[in-house]
């Protein structure tokens, strides 16, 4: 029996079975195929109207899911924090009841705290897609994490997958962990001790660790995230250049690497400091391909999703 | 001896653990005060009081009334309310309300409209320093003489450890106890939720044990020198019972409270991003739940308060981030403790009043508490077997902001009398 997507929102992997990611990722898989034709564009949400309700800054996600809306022909506004009545003081529910009150019919939100999501979500009839909760959940960033290494590797099962870097902010290791656990990938969380809560070690098939060498050797998926200048300014760690001396994915180091291992990296890439620079431009790394694979899984994501709003 | 005023309370346990007395024991009540049964006249009403429980007026050592300052939350008399409903016959106001209470004027005038439109006992804190801003002291002095019955800062933690030595040394003086919010504010950093597992999955900012154990560990060493009473409030975390456990072992003058959200719901519950779950200290893991349960039961932590926190719903809606810390407890503490510590066996009847009745006396040095003869009439009646659903709609607090609204529980109090006269009645 054919299994469908019931849900009207996403809002984060860890609530997502098997099935409904590998739902997404071959729908996903459907939807590249339109972007490399010479038309770039399908009818799939045309009379629908999409809102993306971006309270935290983003340029990537932004654009990716912009574009993403376009080609499925989705009518679009976008509605940032400094455009909205936040900075006069209204409160996000009452914005997005606002935006609701309009017919829209999906929120895609970004927003700086944790489950802001959810809590609209469970409030308004459209559709709420997470575009990123602080350090909460980046479902989307996840699925195209997923959908590149399937793509290269050809499967996920039992696959060793080591995310490095400043795990406790980030979303997208949360999100990596919850998928990569559900399709059977090992995972490993490494970086300083002040970044990786060893909290993570209680989860099955996840391990934490604080060398380099152990976090690479064997893996065959790396994962560089971003490092922010502001974790050395609240004292993570003492600078960036030791930072990336110590856990930095240097010429060095790649040695233990295995030569078919993945680099990965969700952008937007510090040259020099999470990784060299010539590995990131190098035959291993699969940084662009990311890129455009978000586009697919972001537009899949919105077709399942719109398809099971409650005014169909 | 006027009839009207004259009452019996017949064939109840009374349960009166100041007095170390768990009998059945008929009550007289003789115009507001607790009278011997052979004296009342016969021409006394009766309260028929077989098959439930008759405690000494239970004592809320922790809520916030909010006014001045915050009125749309709640006000002095709908807190006495709601105190009323929950069982409670007397209930300490924290003093950080805008503006401070930290002046006799300010405790003057919480007083005035306690008598005004109370209708339970409200016996006034004072703030230790200056708005309580942790820096000079209050007038303490003056406070004392305006009616205080302890000095606290609460919701902020006095920094800087020579000032609060100062204070300890000081409020001896006056033979007030300090109530202690204990907060270490750069350990704290921006925190929103317990720092543990659950912290680590949802990615919120934690609030780690630390935070409190570091300004426990420092009271119980400023208790130890000045020889002076400390109560540690809303204690959450197992290190810093630890610590509460070892000082009383040693006899420094350190006691701790803990709340019934501590006792009944843990870190998990904030998965669901709901701010009801939102208090400081946070709900702790399973392991600190445990810890506290433990503590009840040794006496290391003797007395429970509610921290009834009121917010109103629309600061309450919001991001979790954002929200405001708190939550209402007056009229759910009794039965979500009878649940969650009588029912499951943890603690007996007796073990359980103590810690309104006999714990609050205690830390505050009052003769408050207990049944002797001649002692105003505050007496709550319980019926501890009583299965219903908490409503949050039916509060009498201006605030509906809690956690167990839908819970199932099983045990309450049936009324509540204040100087003789009932303010809470379910009884026929």
């Amino acid at each position: 029996m054919e299994q469908r997507w019931t849900r009207k929102d996403l809002l984060s992997l860890e609530d997502l079975s098997d099935w409904e990611i590998n739902l997404i990722l071959d729908t996903a898989q459907e939807f590249k195929k339109v972007s490399q034709r010479k038309v770039k564009k399908v009818p799939a949400l045309r009379g629908k109207t999409v809102v993306n309700f971006f309270i935290e800054p983003s340029t990537r996600t932004r654009i990716s899911f912009e574009l993403a809306e376009q080609r499925l022909s989705a009518d679009i506004i976008n509605v940032s924090a400094s455009s909205s009545s936040i900075s006069k003081g209204e409160t996000l529910l009452d914005t997005a009841k606002n935006i609701e009150a309009l017919q829209v019919d999906l929120i895609v939100m970004r927003h700086s705290a944790a489950g802001a999501p959810n809590f609209i979500a469970s409030r308004v009839k459209s559709g709420v897609i997470n575009a990123g909760d602080g350090a909460h959940s980046h479902p989307t960033q996840a699925l195209l994490d997923l959908f590149t290494i399937r793509e290269k590797k050809g499967k996920i099962k039992g696959l060793n997958v080591s995310i490095i870097g400043d795990i406790l902010h980030s979303r997208v290791a949360r999100s990596d962990l919850w998928g990569l656990l559900s399709l059977g990938a090992n995972v490993t969380l490494a970086g300083p001790a002040t970044l990786v809560p060893r909290e993570f070690a209680k989860i099955d098939r996840v391990k934490v660790c604080h060398n380099m060498r152990e976090a690479v050797e064997g893996a065959d998926v790396i994962n560089l995230l971003r490092i922010q200048h502001e974790r050395q300014r609240a004292g993570f760690f003492p600078s960036i250049n030791e930072y990336s001396n110590v856990f930095g994915l240097s010429k060095e180091t790649m040695k233990y690497v295995k030569p078919d291992a993945l680099i990965m990296h969700p952008g937007p890439i510090n040259r020099g400091v999470e990784l060299d620079s010539s590995i990131a431009d190098g035959s291993q790394s699969v940084i662009l391909e990311q890129v455009t694979n978000g586009l697919a899984v972001r537009m899949a994501v919105l077709f399942l999703v719109a398809g099971c709003l409650k005014n169909d | 001896m006027t009839e009207k005023n004259s009452w019996i309370i017949k064939g109840g346990r009374l349960i009166d653990p100041v007095r170390g007395i768990d009998e059945i024991r008929d009550i007289g009540i003789m115009d507001g005060f607790v009278a011997d049964v052979a004296e009342v006249p016969s021409s006394a009403q009766t309260i028929m009081a077989e098959g439930l429980i008759v405690a000494p007026g239970l004592i809320d050592m922790h809520v916030h009334l909010r006014q001045p300052g915050k009125t749309a939350a709640e006000t002095i008399a709908t807190g006495t309310f709601a105190a009323a409903a929950g069982g409670f016959t007397s209930i300490l106001p924290m003093p950080n309300t805008s503006p401070v209470a930290d002046t006799p004027a300010s405790i003057e005038y919480i007083r005035a409209h306690a008598l005004r439109e109370g209708v339970v006992k409200v016996l006034p804190v004072g703030a230790m320093t200056k708005g309580s801003e942790g820096k000079e002291m209050a007038g303490i002095g003056g406070l004392k003489k305006a009616g205080v019955v302890a000095l606290s800062d609460d919701g902020k933690c006095v920094q800087n450890h020579e000032i609060m030595r100062h204070l300890v040394e000081y409020s001896k003086s006056f033979n007030l106890p300090i109530l202690d919010h204990c907060e270490d504010e750069i350990l704290m950093s921006g925190g929103v939720m317990h720092d543990g597992y659950w912290s680590v999955i949802l990615g919120m900012r934690g609030i780690t044990s630390a935070v409190e154990e570091m300004m426990v560990a420092r009271d119980v060493i400023l208790a130890r020198m000045a020889g002076w009473k400390i109560h540690i409030q809303h204690i959450s975390a197992r290190e810093s019972i630890e610590l509460v456990r070892n000082a009383r072992r040693r006899g420094i003058m350190i006691s701790a409270e803990a709340t019934p959200h501590h006792i009944a719901l843990t870190d998990e519950c904030v998965k669901n991003f709901d701010t009801n779950y939102k208090m400081n200290p946070p709900l702790r893991s399973e392991d600190d739940r445990q810890a506290i349960i433990a503590a009840l039961k040794d006496g290391t932590i003797s007395v429970i308060a509610s921290d009834h926190a009121p917010h109103t719903e629309t600061e309450k809606l919001v991001e979790f981030d954002y929200a405001p810390f708190g939550i209402v407890g007056l009229e759910t503490a009794v039965s979500i403790c009878l649940t969650e510590l009588y029912h499951k066996g943890y603690l007996t009847l007796s073990e359980l009043i103590s810690k309104w009745t006999k714990g609050p006396a205690e830390v505050l040095g009052l003769d408050i508490g207990t049944l002797n003869e001649g002692m105003p009439a505050d007496i709550t009646i319980i019926d501890t077997e009583t299965e219903f659903v908490i409503d949050k709609e039916r509060f009498l607090s201006k605030s509906r902001n809690t956690p167990f609204h839908g819970c199932k529980v099983k045990g309450r109090p049936v009324a509540t009398i204040v100087n003789g006269i009932f303010v809470h009645n379910l009884m026929s």
